[in-house]
């Protein structure tokens, strides 16, 4: 069972011969569930925690800071005393809450953001799922996680809740139209809903280089609405610490806590993985036309460590908006929606559908 | 046609204007040796504190050990919480007259707010603001400071 670092193709599917072999094929599959579930739990774990720390770091260093520097050199072990802290606090269910409601809301929420992780492509061979209508899948379960917000702030029993989780379902629900236009701009370009698919047209050149400028206004789009979606800075009016105090998970603590805490990051991951797979190449080495040994260096870095090293760019933009822009007002995040994103999208759209019809572009 | 203009124009001057932003704190991140913030007890051997920085209320005594308090509670006056304390005695001038002078000028450190009211008041200069904060004693009574040194005596040619 040869482990092939630049294609993993071969490499899940002796996994699949090796267990089918030697169990039946239900038990053979339940275990493939299990290694699937694990790893991915892993994946998010250790990278939200790793994504908590460069967001410690970036922060300060945007405001001449140093960040976290005691816990362990350079503070890098600081996350996970966090997180240690975050295990051991007791749960705390307030008087009168809805107590079903309450308890599910962050599971809803979690498993919104591992069911939107599942069909990004890491890596040749490396991705869960493989849909025809990846893009399309992806749009529908990334909006189930506001149900989850909904119901954490209506449970909770406290109007700070209520309020924030309703802003944040009109901001949710209103950039959710971006988001999917965007993608969609680039699903008319590529000819293709399947992510695989996607990745492999980029081959030559990534689509925001192909597509030039109704790809790359699609690409802005899609990273200011989906830093929106995620409820991120500048748009994080939902849990606007100084009106909101802590918004929809105001009375969430310890574990339940960290769901929350976990879910934004994942989220971010995930915006910042579906921006790299439909406009930076995904796991594409970066090509240049017609240079041969350029190409062939390239080549040499392995798909995973583009990957990451695509998403991490990408992340730092959001942060770096983030902690640049001061947030904005609930009318103002309405007001860029409908009376400027979206026009901008459906224009785009057309001016796509002609590049695409006139053949013009790389 | 007009409107549609100006709402074109106002897109692109938006973005330069958020692309301004970001150009500042951009370049904050990649210049980290200019960080304001410092670790403290790393670098506590080249700390230097700034002029401005308030730590303790002290008195200037000059190489002779003279001092220029003339202990007429101006600065006890001002005090707002009662921290400072004039204690003064009288005593003969060459002349023979009997003047007022400086006893012990008691400054109750653990009350004050370092307002610098007294500083300002004093019509002499003969308190400062000096720039030491590692005030941590075992006890409380080790607040309470006497700011005239020992044997200290006003200094020539200080007016009343």
């Amino acid at each position: 069972m040869a482990f092939n670092f630049y294609d993993f193709t071969n490499f899940t599917h002796n996994i699949h011969v090796g267990l089918n072999e030697s169990f039946s094929p239900f038990a053979a599959t339940t275990i493939e569930w299990l290694i699937v579930g694990t790893s991915y739990l892993l994946f998010v774990a250790l990278f939200g925690l790793l994504l908590v720390y460069a967001e410690r770091k970036v922060c300060a260093a945007f405001q001449q800071r140093l960040g976290p520097m005691r816990v362990g050199p350079w503070g890098l072990l600081q996350t996970i005393a966090d997180f240690i802290k975050l295990l051991m606090k007791e749960l705390i269910m307030p008087r009168k809450a809805d107590k079903f409601l309450y308890n599910i809301a962050p599971f809803i929420v979690i498993i919104a953001s591992f069911l939107a992780i599942s069909v990004i492509p890491f890596a040749p061979g490396l991705q869960s799922l493989d849909f025809d209508i990846g893009v399309f899948y992806l749009t529908a379960v990334s909006s189930v996680g506001v149900i989850g917000i909904l119901l954490a702030g209506w449970s909770s029993n406290n109007k700070y809740s209520l309020i924030g989780a309703m802003r944040s379902g009109a901001q949710i629900l209103s950039y959710e139209l971006s988001v999917s236009l965007s993608l969609l701009t680039m699903v008319v370009f590529a000819g293709s809903m399947q992510f695989s698919t996607i990745v492999e047209g980029q081959r030559d050149a990534w689509f925001i280089f192909s597509g030039h400028i109704p790809a790359i206004i699609a690409f802005i789009v899609f990273v200011v609405a989906g830093t929106a979606e995620t409820n991120r800075g500048p748009f994080d009016l939902a849990e606007a610490e100084s009106e909101l105090t802590a918004g929809f998970h105001t009375e969430y603590s310890g574990i339940k806590f960290a769901f929350f805490f976990l879910a934004e990051y994942i989220n971010l991951f995930i915006i910042s993985g579906v921006a790299t797979t439909v406009f930076l190449g995904g796991w594409m080495p970066l090509h240049f036309g017609n240079f041969e040994s350029f190409n062939h260096v390239m080549d040499f870095i392995p798909p995973v460590v583009w990957f990451f090293m695509k998403v991490f760019g990408v992340i730092f933009i959001i942060m770096w908006f983030k902690w640049t822009f001061p947030r904005l007002r609930v009318d103002q995040i309405l007001t860029l929606e409908w009376k400027y994103l979206l026009p901008i999208n459906l224009a785009n759209i057309l001016l796509m559908a002609l590049v695409v019809l006139t053949k013009f572009h790389f | 046609m007009k409107s549609f203009i100006e709402y074109i124009i106002s897109i692109f001057k938006g973005l330069w204007t958020l692309l301004i932003g970001m150009k500042v704190t951009g370049k904050y991140f990649f210049t980290p040796w200019k960080n304001v913030t410092q670790q403290y007890p790393e670098n506590r051997n080249k700390l230097v504190m700034f002029e401005r920085f308030r730590g303790e209320v002290i008195m200037t005594h000059n190489a002779g050990n003279e001092h220029k308090c003339t202990g007429c509670g101006i600065c006890e006056i001002n005090c707002p919480n009662g921290s400072i304390e004039i204690i003064s005695k009288s005593a003969l001038t060459q002349e023979g007259k009997k003047k007022r002078i400086i006893d012990q000028h008691i400054y109750h450190l653990g009350m004050c707010t370092f307002c610098n009211l007294c500083v300002k008041a004093c019509p002499t200069g003969a308190i400062v603001m000096g720039q030491n904060f590692e005030h941590a004693v075992w006890d409380r009574t080790q607040l309470i400071r006497v700011l005239n040194k020992p044997g200290s005596k006003i200094s020539e040619g200080v007016k009343e």
